[in-house]
C-alpha cells in the first residue's frame, strides 16, 4: 500500500480521472479551491502529463462519497498530497492509454507521439483520441507511483503563465460562491449570538416571537442557540435584530481582563522540550537555561509578542443546508467536508450515508475560520425547518466576535555568540493557546463546532491536546536551519486563555520565526556582520543558501540609496520541509510614527512550479496578509465582549501602503513540489521589525507595530 | 411594502419590496446579479461596491428606494466570460483575484475611474482603490493591473 497519504486512501485511477465526457477530463480531489489556485494548478499538471489543453481540464469541486477524502486543504500540503497524487494517477493513464493505442494501431509504443488529447502515430494521420480509447482501458486500477513521469525538457505547459480557472466568472460576477446559492424554497437565516461565550439564554420575550412568526419568519430556539429565517433575506436581518433586543442572557462568567502575555506565562500549561526535527519530546527533561560566560560570549536576551489575530475575511462565513427528514445535504466553503460530515453525524446521530457535505467556494478562510461552524449553524436550522433550503449568513459582527482565532504568543529567547561571530547558544520558550481545535473525524468532532455548547443538548468545551507531530502547531518552525550547538527549544501548551483559537496560516510559525529571525538579526548585529553574511556562516543547506544570496544580490540592486530608508530581511523554510523563503523589506516612517513600506522582495525556492503566476500570488498576498497582521492587527476585548467587530476596531492594510513588489522564483524543475502557500509570512513579520530598527533604531518585540507601540518604544528608548 | 421602480444595467425594472430594503438585497436576491457582494453591511470594506450614475457606491446600507430614477450598473453589465470588458480582460490576464470575493467591487470602481480619465495619477488611483479592502493580499496585482491598464489607454 502506498505511503502516500491521498493514494493510500484513494489508490485507484478512477478515483482522480474521470474521461467519461467526450472531449474533457474530470479531475476529482479531496483538495478544495480557497483562492490558493490548487484547481489550476491540479488541471495543470494533468494538461503536462497527458498533452491534452488546459481548457479541456475541468476540477470538481469536493463531495463526501464522490470525490478523495485528502483530510484538510492545510499546511500548504495541497501540492504535495493531490498534486503528486494527479501526477502519477495521469502519468499511469497515459501509459495505460498509449499501450491499447499501439494495440490497436498495429504499431511500437515508440512510433507514438500525444498532443492535443490525440495519440498519433508519428509521420501518419493515424490517430486515436483519450476518449475513442475510453472503453477498451481499465481505469480501476492501482496509480503507479514508479511510473516514469514526462521527461521535464518535454514541458510546453507547466510553469507559464495562464488564466486561473474561474478568473474570468470572477471579474465579471458569474463566479458562485456558497453565499449566491439560490434553491426553490430557499430560505435567508441568521443567528442571534450571546454577547460573548460564557452565557446562557435566560429569557425570551414571547411576544417578540408570536409578532415575528405573524410575519412569517420562522423563529428557532434550541437552547441558547437562537436564529431566524425569513423568505427575504433583509426581513431575516431585521428580525435578528428584533430578536437580540427580546433576547436576555445569563452571564456566566466574563472575558479576564488581565494582561495576556502575563497570562501566556502564568497559566497552567504543558511544558515540552522540542528535539532535533521539530519535535516535542515526552520523555526529555527540559534543561535549566544557563548563560555563557561573559568573558568569551555575548548574550542577547528578548522577548517577542504577538496579539490574538484573526482570518477576518471579507465575506463572512455562511452555510447551506437542506434536511428532507431523513436526509441531509450541506454545502460549505470550510476546507474539509469529510471532517465536517463526520461532525455532523455524530452531533445528530445520523449515519454517513444520510449526510452530503460539498465544498462551493467562500471568500478565503486562511484556515479555521467560521466556515465549519456556519455550516453547522445551517444544519442545525435545517433540522428545525425540514423541507426548506437554508442559507445562513453570518454577520461582519458574527464572524469578527465568534471565529476562534490565531493564539496570541509569547516568544523567550536567549541566545550568545562566540568571539568568532558564531551562536554558540540558543534557548527559545514559545508559549501560546492551541492552533488546532478544527473538527477531526474519530476525536469527537462534534464539540468543536461553536453553536454544539449551546444547544438544548449542549457538549462541552473541548480542550485540545497539545500537538506532538514535527512543526505541529504551537513549535511549528521554533526549530532552525542554521548550524549550532543543540538548541534549548521549549513549547508551552497554555490552558485557561479568554479566548477561543484555532488554525490560522501558518499556525505557530509566523510568530516564531519573527522571534527567531529578530533574535538572529540582533546577534548580527552584536557581532557586527551584515545580516546576509551572518546568516549564511550558519547555513550548510545549499538551497537555503541560494535563496539567500539571490535576495542580496536583488535588493542590492534594485533597492535606490536612501538616508532614511531602513532595509531588513528574514528567512525561514516552512516547516523546515516547504519552501525556501527569503523576504527583504524597505520601509520609511513618518513624524507621525507610522510605517510606510516601500519595496518588499521575496525570493522563493518552492520546487517544482507548476502554476506560476499562482506560487506567485500565494507568495505576494501570503506576505501582504502578515504585514497587515504585522503593522496593524490585533483583537481587541474587554469583560464584556469581543470588542473588534468591524474594520474600524480590527483595521487590515488598505491599499495605500502596498510596496512594490519584487518576486523571484528559484526553479528546480524535476524536484519535488514544495508548498508555498505559507512561506512568506514569518519571514515578511521578521523583515519588517529588522528594517523598522534599521531606520528607527528601535527594536520593536511587540505587536503591532503602529504609531502607538513606536511611540512607547521610542519613549522607552 | 412598496413597488420599487430601479434603472439597473440599461433596463427599467421593478420590485415590491419593503421601502427601507438596502440596494444589495434587492440587486442580488430580486433582479439575481450577484456580483455585488456582502462584506460587512456597514459601508466600510467595498464588496458591495456598484456604480449610481457613473459613481462608485456601496449598495449595502442605502436603500434600493432612495435610488429609483437613476441609473445602476452592476459588474455584470461590463462584459461575460466569453466577452470581457478591457479592464475585466487585463484584470483577468493579471490574474488578479485570489479568492475573488473583493473583485467584482473593485472592478466597478476602476471602471467608473477609467471612464473619468484615461490618465489617472498614482494618487487618483490609489484614493479609488482605497475605498476596498481585500484579504487575500492580491492589492500589489490589482495595481500592476491598473497601471497596465492606464498604459494600454494611452497608447
Ligand atoms: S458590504 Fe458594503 S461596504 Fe462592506
Ligand atoms: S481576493 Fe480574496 S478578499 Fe480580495
Amino acid at each position: 500500500m502506498s505511503k502516500h497519504s491521498s493514494l493510500s486512501n484513494s489508490p485507484k485511477i478512477s478515483e482522480w480521472l474521470d474521461f467519461s465526457q467526450e472531449g474533457e477530463l474530470t479531475l476529482h480531489t479531496g483538495k478544495v479551491d480557497i483562492g490558493q489556485r490548487i484547481t489550476t494548478a491540479l488541471a495543470l499538471i494533468a494538461a503536462e502529463e497527458l498533452s491534452i489543453p488546459f481548457d479541456q481540464i475541468s476540477v470538481r469541486k469536493t463531495k463526501t462519497d464522490v470525490d478523495p477524502n485528502e483530510g484538510y486543504t492545510a499546511g500548504s500540503f495541497s501540492m504535495q498530497h493531490s498534486g503528486y497524487a494527479i501526477k502519477k494517477a495521469t502519468a499511469t493513464a497515459r501509459k495505460i492509454f498509449t499501450q491499447k493505442a499501439a494495440e490497436k494501431l498495429n504499431i511500437s509504443e515508440d512510433k507514438l507521439e500525444v498532443s492535443d488529447g490525440q495519440i498519433r502515430a508519428k509521420g501518419t494521420n493515424q490517430s486515436l483520441t483519450y476518449w475513442e480509447l475510453m472503453s477498451d482501458v481499465n481505469l480501476e486500477i492501482d496509480v503507479d507511483e514508479d511510473v516514469q513521469t514526462k521527461n521535464t525538457s518535454d514541458y510546453s505547459i507547466q510553469n507559464k503563465k495562464h488564466i486561473a480557472k474561474g478568473m474570468a466568472e470572477i471579474m465579471t460576477g458569474k463566479y458562485q460562491f456558497l453565499q449566491d446559492l439560490k434553491f426553490e424554497n430557499m430560505l435567508h437565516a441568521r443567528i442571534v449570538r450571546p454577547p460573548h461565550y460564557h452565557c446562557e439564554l435566560e429569557k425570551l420575550d414571547p411576544d417578540v416571537i408570536s409578532r415575528l412568526e405573524k410575519e412569517n419568519i420562522f423563529v428557532i430556539r434550541d437552547g441558547s442557540f437562537l436564529a431566524v429565517a425569513a423568505k427575504q433575506e433583509y426581513k431575516a436581518v431585521k428580525a435578528a435584530r428584533r430578536i437580540s433586543l427580546a433576547a436576555k442572557w445569563k452571564v456566566e462568567k466574563q472575558l479576564s481582563e488581565e494582561n495576556i502575555y502575563s497570562q501566556l506565562t502564568a497559566n497552567r500549561k504543558d511544558r515540552f522540550f522540542v528535539e532535533k526535527g521539530c519535535v516535542p519530546s515526552t520523555t526529555r527533561e527540559i534543561p535549566e537555561l544557563t548563560t555563557m560566560n561573559e568573558d568569551e560570549h555575548i548574550t542577547v536576551n528578548a522577548v517577542y509578542q504577538k496579539p490574538y489575530h484573526m482570518h477576518a475575511s471579507i465575506g463572512p462565513s455562511a452555510g447551506c443546508a437542506h434536511f428532507d427528514g431523513q436526509s441531509l445535504q450541506v454545502w460549505t466553503h470550510n476546507q474539509g467536508v469529510y471532517p465536517l460530515r463526520a461532525a455532523i453525524t455524530e452531533a445528530f446521530d445520523m449515519s454517513k450515508e444520510n449526510v452530503s457535505v460539498q465544498f462551493i467556494p467562500g471568500a478565503g478562510v486562511y484556515g479555521h475560520n467560521g466556515a465549519d461552524d456556519a455550516a453547522f449553524d445551517a444544519v442545525i436550522i435545517a433540522r428545525h425547518i425540514p423541507k426548506y433550503s437554508i442559507l445562513l449568513k453570518w454577520t461582519r459582527d458574527d464572524e469578527n466576535s465568534w471565529e476562534p482565532y490565531g493564539s496570541a504568543m509569547h516568544c523567550e529567547i536567549q541566545a550568545s555568540i562566540n568571539k568568532k561571530g558564531k551562536i554558540s547558544s540558543w534557548s527559545h520558550e514559545t508559549y501560546a493557546d492551541t492552533f488546532l481545535t478544527r473538527p477531526i473525524t474519530g476525536k469527537k468532532p462534534a464539540t468543536r463546532m461553536l453553536s454544539s455548547h449551546y444547544l438544548e443538548n449542549a457538549l462541552p468545551w473541548p480542550v485540545a491536546e497539545p500537538m506532538m507531530v514535527p512543526h505541529g502547531g504551537i513549535h511549528r518552525n521554533m526549530e532552525m536551519l542554521y548550524e549550532m550547538p543543540e538548541p534549548r527549544l521549549v513549547k508551552n501548551r497554555v490552558y485557561d486563555l479568554p479566548l477561543r483559537t484555532s488554525a490560522l496560516r501558518t499556525l505557530g510559525a509566523y510568530g516564531n520565526v519573527f522571534a527567531n529571525e529578530s533574535m538572529i538579526n540582533e546577534l548580527a548585529e552584536r557581532a557586527n556582520i551584515d545580516p546576509f553574511t551572518f546568516r549564511l556562516n550558519h547555513l550548510k543547506d545549499e538551497r537555503a543558501i541560494n535563496v539567500l544570496k539571490k535576495l542580496q544580490q536583488v535588493m542590492e540592486k534594485d533597492t535606490p540609496e536612501d538616508e532614511q530608508m531602513g532595509k531588513g530581511i528574514g528567512f525561514a523554510r516552512y516547516k523546515n520541509s516547504a519552501a525556501y523563503c527569503a523576504i527583504g523589506v524597505s520601509l520609511t516612517v513618518t513624524e507621525a510614527a507610522e510605517v510606510l513600506l516601500h519595496h518588499a522582495y521575496i525570493v522563493c525556492d518552492a520546487g517544482e512550479i507548476v502554476d506560476l503566476e499562482g506560487v506567485r500570488a500565494q507568495l505576494e498576498g501570503g506576505f501582504i496578509q502578515a504585514a497587515s497582521w504585522t503593522l496593524y492587527e490585533q483583537v481587541l476585548y474587554e469583560r464584556d465582549g469581543i470588542v473588534s467587530r468591524d474594520w474600524d476596531t480590527y483595521p487590515i492594510i488598505t491599499f495605500d501602503n502596498i510596496p512594490k513588489m519584487h518576486t523571484y522564483l528559484i526553479e528546480n524543475p524535476g524536484k519535488p513540489y514544495l508548498g508555498a502557500g505559507e512561506g512568506a509570512a514569518g519571514p515578511a513579520a521578521a523583515a519588517i521589525s529588522n528594517a523598522l530598527k534599521d531606520a528607527t533604531g528601535l527594536s520593536l518585540r511587540k505587536m503591532p507595530f503602529n504609531s502607538d507601540t513606536i511611540m512607547e518604544a521610542a519613549l522607552e528608548g | 411594502m412598496a413597488l420599487i421602480n430601479l434603472h439597473v444595467n440599461g433596463k427599467n425594472m421593478s420590485v415590491d419590496t419593503e421601502t427601507d430594503t438596502p440596494l444589495i438585497y434587492v440587486l442580488r436576491n430580486d433582479f439575481d446579479f450577484k456580483g455585488a457582494k456582502l462584506g460587512c453591511a456597514l459601508e466600510q470594506c467595498g464588496a458591495c461596491m456598484v456604480l449610481v450614475d457613473g459613481e462608485p457606491t456601496n449598495s449595502c446600507v442605502r436603500a434600493a428606494a432612495e435610488f429609483e430614477g437613476r441609473q445602476i450598473e452592476t459588474v455584470e453589465s461590463f462584459g461575460n466570460p466569453e466577452k470581457m470588458s478591457d479592464i475585466q480582460q487585463i484584470f483577468a490576464e493579471e490574474n488578479v483575484a485570489q479568492c475573488g470575493y473583493c473583485t467584482a467591487g473593485i472592478v466597478c470602481s476602476v471602471t467608473s475611474l477609467f471612464r473619468k480619465t484615461k490618465t489617472p495619477s498614482d494618487e487618483q488611483i490609489k484614493d479609488t482603490l482605497n475605498r476596498h479592502l481585500c484579504r487575500c493580499g492580491s492589492h500589489s496585482r490589482i495595481l500592476d493591473a491598473v497601471y497596465r491598464i492606464r498604459e494600454v489607454a494611452i497608447r
